[in-house]
C-alpha cells in the first residue's frame, strides 16, 4: 500500500499534474489568441503532433532540450502557415482547412516516425531541472514546483506575457478587435490580414511547443498519435475561458488533476482502467458544456473570413 | 411603346462596353466538364505532392502508385475494394446529410467505433439464439440506436442553446472511443485469447457474400441506402427543408420550418447512419474487434464527400477511388516500408487543394458574371 501523504508521493503527484497540464496550457494559449483574433483552428491536434515529433528529433540530434523546443515551435509555425495562407489570406473555410491540418500533422508525424525510428524506438533522458534556491528546499511543493525543467517556467512566463500583450498593449487591442469587428479595425487603419496572420502563426508556435513539452518532458519520447485529443481539449479550454488567461491556467490545472488522480486511483485497489481515466476529462467537458456554458460567448467574427467591403 | 425586351442597341455606351467584354454563356457540356475538372484536379495535385514526399523518402512514387492501383483493382483487389466501400459509403452518407444542413457532425469516429464494439460483442450470442435474419436486423437496430443516443446531446444542445456542435460532437466522440475500448477489454472480451478482443464471429454467421464474389451484401445495402437518400435529399420536401436549413437557419424559421426539430432530426439521422456503418463492417468484414483499433474512416471519407459537392450519387465514384487507394495502399505501403498513415497526408492534401481550386473557380465565375476585372480596376482609380 502506498502512503498517500508521504512527501515523495505528493511531490510525484504535483509533477504528474503539471506534466499533463502544461502541454494543454501551451496549446490553449495559442488557441485563445487565435480565437480572439477570429480564427478558429481546429487542427490543433496535428500542430501538436508535428511539434512533438520535430521537438523529439531536435533534442535527439542536438542533445539539447532547448533546441528541441525551438524545432517543435518551428514545426508548428510551418504547418500553421497553411492555415495562414488558405484561411486568412484567401478567406477559405476554416473548418475544412483545420481538419486538413489535423490530418496532415497526424500523417506527417506518424509516417516520419515510422520511417526513422520504428525499429530503434529511442527514448530521451531527463531534462536537468532549474532548481530555484531556497524555494526548492520547501517540503513537497519545493521539489514539485521549484525544481522543474526550464520550459515549465518559460511556459508560465509565456502565459503572463501573452496576457499582457492581449489586454495591455495596442497590438493586443487590435488583435481582439479583429475577432470582434474586423471592419472597425480596418477602418481604424489596422491590418486585419497581418493581425490574424500573426495570431495564427503564434497559435502554431504555441501548439508546437505544447506538443514538444508532451513528448520531451511528459513522455520522454514520441509516439504517433500521442496527443490523444489534447489538441481538441485546447479548443474547448479556449472556448470556456473566453480569452481570460487565469481561466486558461485554472482549467489546464484541473485537467492535470484529473489525469493525475486517475493514475493514482489505478495504484489503489480500485484498479480503474486506463480508458476510464482517459475518458474523464471529456466527460467533464461535456457536463460543463451541458450545464454551465450553454451559450459560450465566442468572438462574433470567429471562423468567418474578412473580406474588405463585403456586406 | 413596344413590349419587346431591351436589346443591346437600346443600351447606353457603358453597358455596351461591358457587354462586349462579357464572355459567351457556357454550355451545359462545358459546365459539366468544369465540374469534373474541379473535382479531379485536387486529387491529382494531392497525388503529385504526395508522390514528391514519398520520393524524398526514397520510394519511387510511380512504382508505388502503380502498385496501389494494381493491388486495389487486379486479381481479388476489386472485391476487397468493394468490401471496403460498404462502411465508407454509409459514413459518407451520414456526413452528407449533416453537412447539407450545415451541421458539423465531427463525432464520426466515436459513433462508428462504439457501435462496432457493441455489435461485435453481442453478435455471437444474438446470432446463436435468434434466427439469422431476425438477429441481423436486431443488430442493425442496436447500432442505429447507439448512434442516435450518441448524437442526441450535441443535437439537442445545438438546437436549444446554439452550442457549437463541432466541439460537443468531438467530445462525445472521444468519450465513445474510450467507451469502445472499455467494452472490448471488459464485458465483451474473449477470455480464451490473451490479446484483448471480442469473440470472433463464425464465418457462416456473418453477412452472406454476393453470389459469385467474396463481397458481402453490405455493399449492396450501402448502394441502396445511397440511392434512397439521393432521392430523399434531392427530390423530396425533406431534402429541400434540409437545404434551406443549410443555407440559413433564420430563413428556415421564416419559411415556417421548425428549425430546432429539423436540426435534431438531421443530426440523429447522420449519427445513426455512421453507427450503422460500424455494424455493417463488423458483421460483413471483420467479425471481431480488437482494442485500440480505430480506422478513422470518417476523416478519410471527408474530402471525397466535399468533392462530390454533398451529392450522395456523386460520392459513389469518389469513394470508390478512395477505396482503391486504401486497399492497394495498405499493402503497397507495407511492401515499401512506409506507414499506412501516408493516406492521411494524401487526404489532407486533397482537402487543401480542394479549397484552393474552389477559390480559384469562384473567382473565375465572379469575373464572368460581374464586371470584368480590368474595368473594375480602372473604375476604382477615379
Amino acid at each position: 500500500m502506498i502512503d498517500f501523504f508521504s512527501e515523495t508521493f505528493l511531490t510525484a503527484f504535483i509533477v504528474a499534474v503539471l506534466a499533463s497540464a502544461i502541454p494543454l496550457l501551451l496549446a490553449s494559449i495559442g488557441e485563445t489568441v487565435g480565437e480572439q483574433s477570429g480564427v478558429l483552428n481546429i487542427g490543433m491536434e496535428g500542430l501538436m503532433l508535428v511539434g512533438g515529433y520535430f521537438g523529439f528529433v531536435g533534442t535527439l540530434v542536438s542533445g539539447s532540450f532547448w533546441v528541441g523546443f525551438l524545432s517543435g515551435a518551428a514545426a508548428g509555425i510551418a504547418l500553421s502557415m497553411v492555415m495562414m495562407v488558405l484561411c486568412v489570406w484567401l478567406g477559405l473555410n476554416q473548418i475544412v482547412v483545420g481538419i486538413g491540418i489535423g490530418l496532415a500533422g497526424a500523417g506527417v508525424s506518424s509516417v516520419l516516425y515510422d520511417f526513422q525510428f520504428a525499429e530503434s524506438k529511442p527514448r530521451l533522458g531527463l531534462d536537468t531541472p532549474w532548481t530555484i534556491p531556497f524555494l526548492s528546499d520547501l517540503p513537497v511543493v519545493g521539489k514539485g514546483l521549484f525544481a522543474q525543467p526550464g520550459m515549465f517556467y518559460v511556459s508560465l512566463i509565456i502565459l503572463v506575457l501573452t496576457s499582457i500583450w492581449l489586454y495591455k498593449t495596442t497590438p493586443g487591442l487590435r488583435l481582439r478587435s479583429a475577432g470582434q469587428k474586423p471592419a472597425s479595425l480596418d477602418a481604424a487603419g489596422g491590418s486585419v490580414m497581418r493581425t490574424r496572420s500573426l495570431a495564427v502563426l503564434f497559435g502554431g508556435a504555441m501548439s508546437g511547443l505544447g506538443g514538444a513539452y508532451l513528448a520531451l518532458i511528459s513522455a520522454g519520447t514520441f509516439t504517433p498519435g500521442m496527443t490523444n485529443g489534447v489538441g481538441f481539449l485546447a479548443i474547448v479550454v479556449a472556448m470556456l475561458a473566453r480569452g481570460r488567461f487565469t481561466w486558461v491556467l485554472l482549467i489546464s490545472i484541473v485537467y492535470g488533476l484529473f489525469v493525475a488522480m486517475g493514475t493514482v486511483l489505478q495504484l489503489t485497489t480500485l484498479n480503474i482502467p486506463n480508458d476510464v481515466v482517459h475518458m474523464m476529462p471529456f466527460v467533464a467537458v461535456m457536463i460543463v458544456l451541458t450545464f454551465f456554458a450553454r451559450r459560450s460567448a465566442l468572438p462574433p467574427a470567429l471562423a468567418t473570413a474578412y473580406v474588405r467591403g463585403a456586406r | 411603346m413596344t413590349a419587346s425586351t431591351p436589346t443591346l442597341e437600346d443600351a447606353g455606351p457603358e453597358t455596351r462596353a461591358i457587354e462586349a467584354t462579357r464572355r459567351p454563356q457556357s454550355t451545359k457540356l462545358s459546365q459539366g466538364l468544369e465540374v469534373v475538372i474541379r473535382t479531379i484536379t485536387p486529387v491529382v495535385l494531392a497525388l503529385v505532392v504526395g508522390g514528391l514526399i514519398i520520393w524524398v523518402m526514397g520510394v519511387n512514387p510511380l512504382d508505388f502508385y502503380g502498385d496501389i492501383f494494381y493491388l486495389g483493382i487486379a486479381g481479388t483487389g476489386w472485391q476487397k475494394t468493394l468490401t471496403a466501400m460498404a462502411p465508407l459509403l454509409i459514413i459518407g452518407l451520414g456526413l452528407i446529410i449533416a453537412f447539407r444542413a450545415q451541421l458539423w457532425n465531427l463525432g464520426y469516429n466515436g459513433a462508428y467505433l462504439i457501435a462496432a464494439a457493441v455489435v461485435a460483442g453481442t453478435a455471437p450470442d444474438i446470432l446463436a439464439t435468434l434466427p439469422f435474419a431476425v438477429a441481423i436486423v436486431l443488430l442493425f437496430a442496436i447500432a442505429v440506436v447507439i448512434g442516435v443516443v450518441l448524437g442526441f446531446l450535441p443535437a439537442w444542445l445545438k438546437a436549444k442553446y446554439g452550442t457549437n456542435e463541432i466541439i460537443t460532437s468531438l467530445m462525445v466522440s472521444f468519450i465513445a472511443i474510450s467507451g469502445a475500448n472499455i467494452l472490448v477489454k471488459g464485458p465483451f472480451q474473449d477470455v480464451e485469447v490473451t490479446v484483448p478482443q471480442t469473440r470472433v464471429l463464425d464465418l457462416n454467421l456473418m453477412l452472406p457474400y454476393i453470389p459469385g464474389t467474396r463481397v458481402h451484401v453490405g455493399f449492396v445495402i450501402a448502394i441502396i441506402l445511397v440511392l434512397v437518400f439521393h432521392y430523399i435529399l434531392t427530390k423530396s420536401s425533406f431534402g429541400l427543408k434540409v437545404d434551406i436549413l443549410g443555407a440559413s437557419p433564420k430563413a428556415a424559421t421564416h419559411a415556417g420550418l421548425d428549425a430546432r426539430k429539423l436540426i435534431i432530426t438531421v443530426f440523429l439521422l447522420s449519427s445513426g447512419m455512421i453507427a450503422f456503418a460500424g455494424a455493417i463492417d463488423m458483421l460483413g468484414l471483420w467479425g471481431y474487434m480488437r482494442t485500440n483499433w480505430n480506422p478513422v474512416y470518417g476523416d478519410k471519407v471527408l474530402p471525397f464527400v466535399f468533392l462530390a459537392r454533398l451529392n450522395p450519387l456523386g460520392s459513389i465514384p469518389l469513394i470508390a477511388f478512395y477505396a482503391i487507394l486504401a486497399t492497394g495502399g495498405t499493402i503497397a505501403a507495407q511492401q515499401a516500408g512506409l506507414s499506412v498513415d501516408f493516406l492521411l497526408i494524401i487526404v489532407a492534401l486533397i482537402l487543401f487543394f480542394m479549397t484552393v481550386i474552389e477559390y480559384l473557380g469562384n473567382r473565375k465565375d465572379l469575373g464572368k458574371s460581374y464586371l470584368p476585372a480590368g474595368l473594375f480596376k480602372s473604375a476604382k482609380k477615379h
